[in-house]
């Protein structure tokens, strides 16, 4: 008991304190409250509709708002209002009409005729709805935080205006309810509030508990330069006076909740958030907290951040700001972690609504255009992409080299600057493949390591070239550049011996990886002819052999071309051999028979899917960047990505099409995406790039279908597709299977031996973005062992 | 391992007191010490008493000689570490028989391990394979170290492994996105040199080298770094460390010597057989344990390839083929993963002991037991854990179908 009387002294001292320091014993402010006091009551009872107060009251309200008079009134009135509220029913009302929300109106007179006790809950979120639409649009001249505001809120609205395209998101707010009922509303853009509601959401501080710290806080900003009248605070710029008395109106429609008298109230009611979360039915009555009627508190509403409750948790208002404006002018490092940070502390909070939030501080506006239309329209020129493959030193690169040069893609300025160096280092002969391999290292050692684009156009058609690597411990980059190929080209040394070595080496071994990736057709470029003096025997001999090769890795013959040239020279590449010796040949040149090839068709209508070939910082204007090639699908500036298998969202700030800046991309273009709001840790080479309303599934395992090159048994392998490459086991051999027919002939056997097709499972340690049908080779020991289908 | 005491008896019971002194060996007692043993050891318990009177409780730690009856094992290969826990069997002032306690094994602290033969079946004892491992525990020469530190990497990928007699450890992976070469960038480079720089730093923690040159361990043997790769990454990283031992670190200059470059097929840890069947590094560490079990393990293979007939795997089968008599002398050789004999159940492992057993005595074949820790021996996981190349062809139609 006695610790009880102790506990209840204590208050009592703390309330005697309180009591001390507040409460003013000084006269002349007492005088001052009387004044204020009938002020307000004059205010109160002349105002629309009048209400009264005692006098208690007044002064309590006066003293919780620093004697300001205009607050307290508001205050004060929609404190009564709302008991009025409660206590008469409800009554239909018929339709209220909208107001147009000109330059400068006040809203008094604007809701003079409204019968403020009956709205119906459905009107007021129409209300809602209007009113903030100039507001957004005038502070969108305004600089810094206006800006930023309608900026995010045009990014909002794009994104939800693209959402409902594409398919009807319940959003859950109530402006879902006011979108369908245009006509009554002439605002025209009814997603303007929404975008703000949900940047409210976004900074995550519109939790249950518009406390009473935080409409402290507010007046603490607006006595602090002013004591009652001044309107714009701490913002002296004109243009934001407009839209001052629009909120009012919104306010005052659903007055309700009070600062401290009801401050349990308050507490239970849903926040923005909440509402936004539950649904529309809540959001009329609750969705707009603010009760104070204060330009000046109306005006810090709108930057939202100074608005809600402060959860000192979250990054503080500044930091948000900031984070807006750095990310605006490209920092994105800076802000990945910041916004990471963000997230985290807001998860719990934003995790219900992630996909309406605008958490990106980069905004791009979509155009929301019809990629396929655009892409019908657009008549480019017929476009392919082929790889250049075969055994090492077989002079690939210098054959493109030699064809870039001869087609001016290359200056030669450039060339002859490739061609004194290469021979200060004395491999004057690599001149021409220095064009495509750009490595230090690829240099030193005249070797090509990895994979290098280049593009090159023609009368008819547009060709990208693929330079694949010749080497055996390349092939995994190889299989990268082939998977981006639409047909190969396939270069053989025709000089003695080497031609032989290279059949047992690479050159069998890459032309059955591009069959079976895939490609149909292939153009045989028998190089080097000049070493063997255009020895036509050679050719046919050479011919002859890969030709039958070729047929039974299961080429159609029709597909097949050969053409003898010297990629040194540059004979039979873009121009007729003039060596007497090669006049036996009158066939098509390198050049003619590559524009031979027919268009090829890409998935356009898929959802969208592209395998990262890279992950590179594109400059100041690009810090993050990926390239790759579309495999189905189409894109946009400024859609939302997914990169698989990080789960990870990224917004697309630009693309570049063959490295032109482009506002779309459809299936089967090389692009560049210069993205934003993702870590980059998040993305690696051969991670896949979809849509995040159509994920790519990762799996561990799947069931295969794949033609033999090796023994197969239980054993690790490395699964490669395109870039992807993961280390993974052949955990069963389920069935030995019928070439032809795909029956099984046995089953569960102990080895499948080459040449024979073989279902399979294989597990990997790792999830991986892979999905049916897609080809795959699995490798071994630094040697192709099988390629085949995903089922 | 040093054995201390040991007291076998003829029938199978009986118990050995071993010192580990080196982390090794806690591998070896994670294969020694089977559910139902009973382990002796110091440990340290948290005893918490009650005061009668006002029920408020007092808890201190206490040092106390333990005798546990094992019920779970639980091994750390990462960090070495053995958690051996069970039932109290021995009554102190602090403990009851019957509570729980976990043991964990330390260094150079002794244990008694004891395994009675139960004659209804209760228990294994020390069957021959267990006798087998307690040898290989024991090191008589008192020369056993880690052997051997692969750095398998690719572009943007690298593994650490520390290769020992027993076990390959995967210590540490480093992965770095790099960019890849692009018309006029030079990111790749700078890319790989970062990548590099990652490894190294990496590397060197893992291997507790100390690269400042006053320090008094100079003298210390550095152990021999297989750095392997596709293409040229590892011998860039072999120019990467030389370059940072001339200009940065020139602590660096001590482990130069005991670098090898080797070609690996990729920069994942499956590439390790190959990296230990080069010959650079066959003549650095010769007939080492592991080597051994990768060549009998790509013998096996070879084997299955040529003449599918004459080598088998998988549980069934290998039974099967020990039953027909296929494995037997004159080239019969038996593979068999020592994950088979750590098995919980107890008739599982003596179903492994006897066919070991009944190879080895009756059939007179070859058995090798390969450690499931090491490379070669993940491999013959993937084929059921047991593998035998047989002395003649036989034929296994039926056996497949009878599991489907």
């Amino acid at each position: 008991m006695s610790r009880h009387r102790i506990k209840d002294v204590g208050y009592d001292d703390e309330d005697y304190y309180s009591d001390d320091g507040y409460a003013s014993p000084d006269p002349e402010e007492q005088e001052f409250l009387q004044q204020c006091t009938a002020a307000v009551l004059q205010q109160l009872g002349a105002g629309q509709p009048p209400v009264t107060a005692t006098k208690e009251e007044v002064q309590e309200a006066l003293w919780h708002y620093y004697n300001d008079i205009e607050k307290s009134v508001n205050y004060l009135r929609g404190k009564k209002e709302k008991e009025a509220l409660k206590q008469k029913p409800k009554a239909a009302v018929p339709a209220f009409p909208a107001p147009c929300p000109t330059a400068h109106f006040s809203a008094a007179d604007f809701f003079r005729d409204c019968p403020w006790l009956n709205v119906p809950s459905h009107r007021k979120a129409e209300i809602l709805v209007e009113p903030l639409y100039p507001r957004l649009g005038l502070l969108g001249g305004a600089p810094e935080n206006g800006g930023k505001v309608s900026k995010l809120a045009a990014l909002a609205a794009a994104r939800k205006k693209k959402e409902g395209e594409k398919a009807p998101t319940p959003t859950g707010t109530p402006d879902a309810s006011s979108s369908p009922t245009p006509s009554h509303a002439p605002s025209p853009d009814p997603q303007a509030p929404l975008s703000l509601r949900e940047r409210l959401a976004a900074s995550g501080r519109s939790t249950p508990r518009p406390s009473e710290g935080s409409g402290l806080r507010r007046l603490g900003k607006s006595s602090s330069s002013s004591s009652s009248s001044s309107p714009v605070p701490k913002e002296p710029q004109p243009e934001l006076k407009s839209p001052e008395p629009l909120p009012e109106p919104m306010d005052k429609s659903k007055a309700e909740p009070e600062p401290r008298e009801t401050v349990p109230n308050i507490r239970a009611s849903p926040s923005t958030f909440a509402s936004t979360i539950v649904g529309p039915a809540a959001g009329p009555t609750t969705a707009g907290p603010s009760h104070l009627h204060s330009n000046s508190a109306d005006l810090l509403k709108l930057y939202g951040q100074d608005a809600e409750p402060f959860d000192f948790a979250a990054p503080s208002p500044d930091d948000v700001v900031l984070n807006a404006q750095s990310t605006a002018k490209g920092f994105k490092s800076n802000t990945a972690s910041k916004s990471a940070g963000n997230k985290k502390a807001q998860a719990d909070l934003t995790g219900g609504i992630k996909d309406l939030s605008v958490e990106e501080k980069v905004t791009v506006k979509s155009k929301n255009l019809d990629v396929l239309a655009e892409y019908k329209k657009s008549n480019r020129k017929r476009s392919a992409n082929f790889v250049v493959i075969g055994h090492v030193d077989a002079g690939k690169s210098t054959l493109m080299g030699r064809l870039l040069a001869d087609q001016g893609a290359i200056d030669k300025r450039t060339l002859d600057k490739y061609r004194q160096e290469a021979e200060k280092i004395g491999k004057g002969s690599f001149a021409l493949a220095w064009v495509l391999d750009q490595g230090s290292e690829e240099r030193a050692r005249g070797v090509t390591i990895d994979i290098a684009t280049n593009k090159f156009e023609t009368e008819k058609t547009a060709f990208t070239i693929v330079d694949a690597p010749g080497h055996r411990d390349f092939v995994p980059n190889m299989i990268a550049g082939a998977s981006q190929a639409d047909f190969a080209v396939l270069v053989i040394d025709s000089s003695v011996g080497k031609f032989e070595s290279g059949l047992k080496g690479q050159t069998k071994e890459h032309a059955l990886l591009v069959r079976s990736m895939g490609t149909q057709k292939i153009v045989v470029a028998v190089n080097k002819m000049d070493a063997v003096q255009w020895d036509h025997g050679r050719f046919e001999e050479i011919e002859q052999q890969i030709s039958s090769f070729l047929t039974t890795a299961g080429f159609q013959e029709k597909n097949i071309a050969f053409v003898p040239c010297s990629g040194v020279l540059g004979d039979n590449i873009a121009r007729r051999s003039e060596d007497p010796h090669a006049a036996w040949y009158s066939g098509r040149t390198l050049i003619e028979e590559l524009e031979d090839s027919e268009p090829f068709t890409h998935a356009l209508e898929k959802p969208l899917r592209m395998t990262i070939s890279d992950v590179f910082r594109g400059g100041v204007q690009n810090p993050l960047s990926i390239s790759g090639r579309l495999d189905a699908g189409s894109l946009q500036v400024g859609d939302q990505i997914l990169t698989m298998p990080s789960g990870e969202t990224a917004m697309v700030r630009s693309i570049e099409v063959d490295s032109d800046p482009s506002d779309w991309a459809v299936a089967g273009q090389n692009v560049v995406l210069n993205i934003a709001n993702i870590d980059p840790i998040h993305l690696r080479s051969g991670d896949v790039v979809c849509r995040p309303s159509s994920p790519i599934p990762t799996i561990t395992t799947f069931t295969t279908k794949v033609l033999a090159f090796e023994h197969l048994m239980p054993m690790q392998v490395d699964v490669h597709r395109g870039r992807l490459h993961v280390p993974a086991r052949i955990s069963k051999l389920v069935a030995s299977l019928d070439k032809a027919s795909g029956a099984a002939i046995k089953k569960r056997p102990k080895i499948v031996a080459p040449g024979t097709v073989a279902r399979i499972v294989v597990e990997m340690d790792h999830a991986v973005p892979l999905e049916a049908p897609t080809r795959i080779v699995l490798r071994s020991g630094g040697s192709t062992v099988a390629a085949g289908l995903l089922e | 391992m040093r054995c201390i005491k040991n007291r076998i008896e003829h029938k199978g019971s009986g118990e050995v007191t071993l010192c580990p002194d080196e982390p090794e060996d806690m591998w070896h007692a994670y294969n020694l010490i089977r559910p139902g043993d009973i382990l002796r050891a110091s440990t340290i318990r948290k005893v918490t008493t009650e005061q009668d009177a006002t029920g408020s409780t007092r808890s201190a730690r206490v040092h106390l000689n333990l005798v546990i009856r094992v019920k779970n094992l639980d091994f750390d290969p990462q960090s070495s570490q053995l958690h051996v826990s069970g039932q109290i069997m021995n009554e102190t002032q602090h403990t009851k028989i019957g509570q729980y306690h976990t043991l964990d094994l330390e260094l150079n602290r002794n244990f008694t391990l004891e395994k009675e033969a139960g004659s209804d079946g209760g228990g294994a004892g020390w069957d021959s394979i267990a006798i087998e491992s307690l040898k290989d525990a024991v090191d008589e020469g008192g020369k056993r170290r880690a052997e051997a530190i692969a750095v398998v990497m690719q572009e943007g990928l690298a593994h650490i492994c520390f290769i020992g007699q027993f076990q390959t450890i995967m210590k540490q992976k480093v992965e770095m996105s790099v960019p890849r070469k692009r018309q006029g960038g030079g990111d790749h480079d700078k890319g790989m040199n970062k990548f590099f720089k990652v490894t190294l730093e990496t590397l060197l923690r893992q291997m507790e080298f100390n690269t400042s040159v006053t320090s008094g361990s100079n003298n210390e043997a550095v152990r021999p770094v297989l750095l392997a790769s596709p293409g040229f990454v590892a011998s860039g990283f072999q120019k990467y460390i030389q370059s940072e031992a001339t200009t940065t670190t020139p602590g660096l200059k001590r482990l130069l010597p005991s670098l090898v470059v080797v070609h690996s097929a990729s920069g994942y840890t499956n590439s390790l057989s190959e990296v230990l069947q080069s010959p650079a590094v066959k003549s650095l560490l010769a007939d080492t344990k592991y080597a051994r079990e990768t060549k009998l393990m790509d013998d096996f293979l070879e084997q299955l390839r040529k003449e599918t007939s004459k080598a088998t795997y998988g549980p069934r089968e290998v039974e099967n083929a020990v039953d027909q008599g296929a494995v037997g002398r004159g080239g019969g050789v038996l593979i068999i993963s020592n994950r088979l004999f750590r098995s919980q159940d107890i008739a599982e492992r003596k179903r492994w002991v006897t066919l070991v057993d009944r190879v080895r005595d009756v059939e007179g074949g070859d058995v090798r037991i390969l450690s499931s820790d090491h490379e070669s021996g993940k491999r013959l996981e993937g084929l059921g854990g047991i593998a035998a190349l047989l002395t003649f062809p036989i034929h296994e139609e039926d056996l497949g179908s009878d599991e489907e």
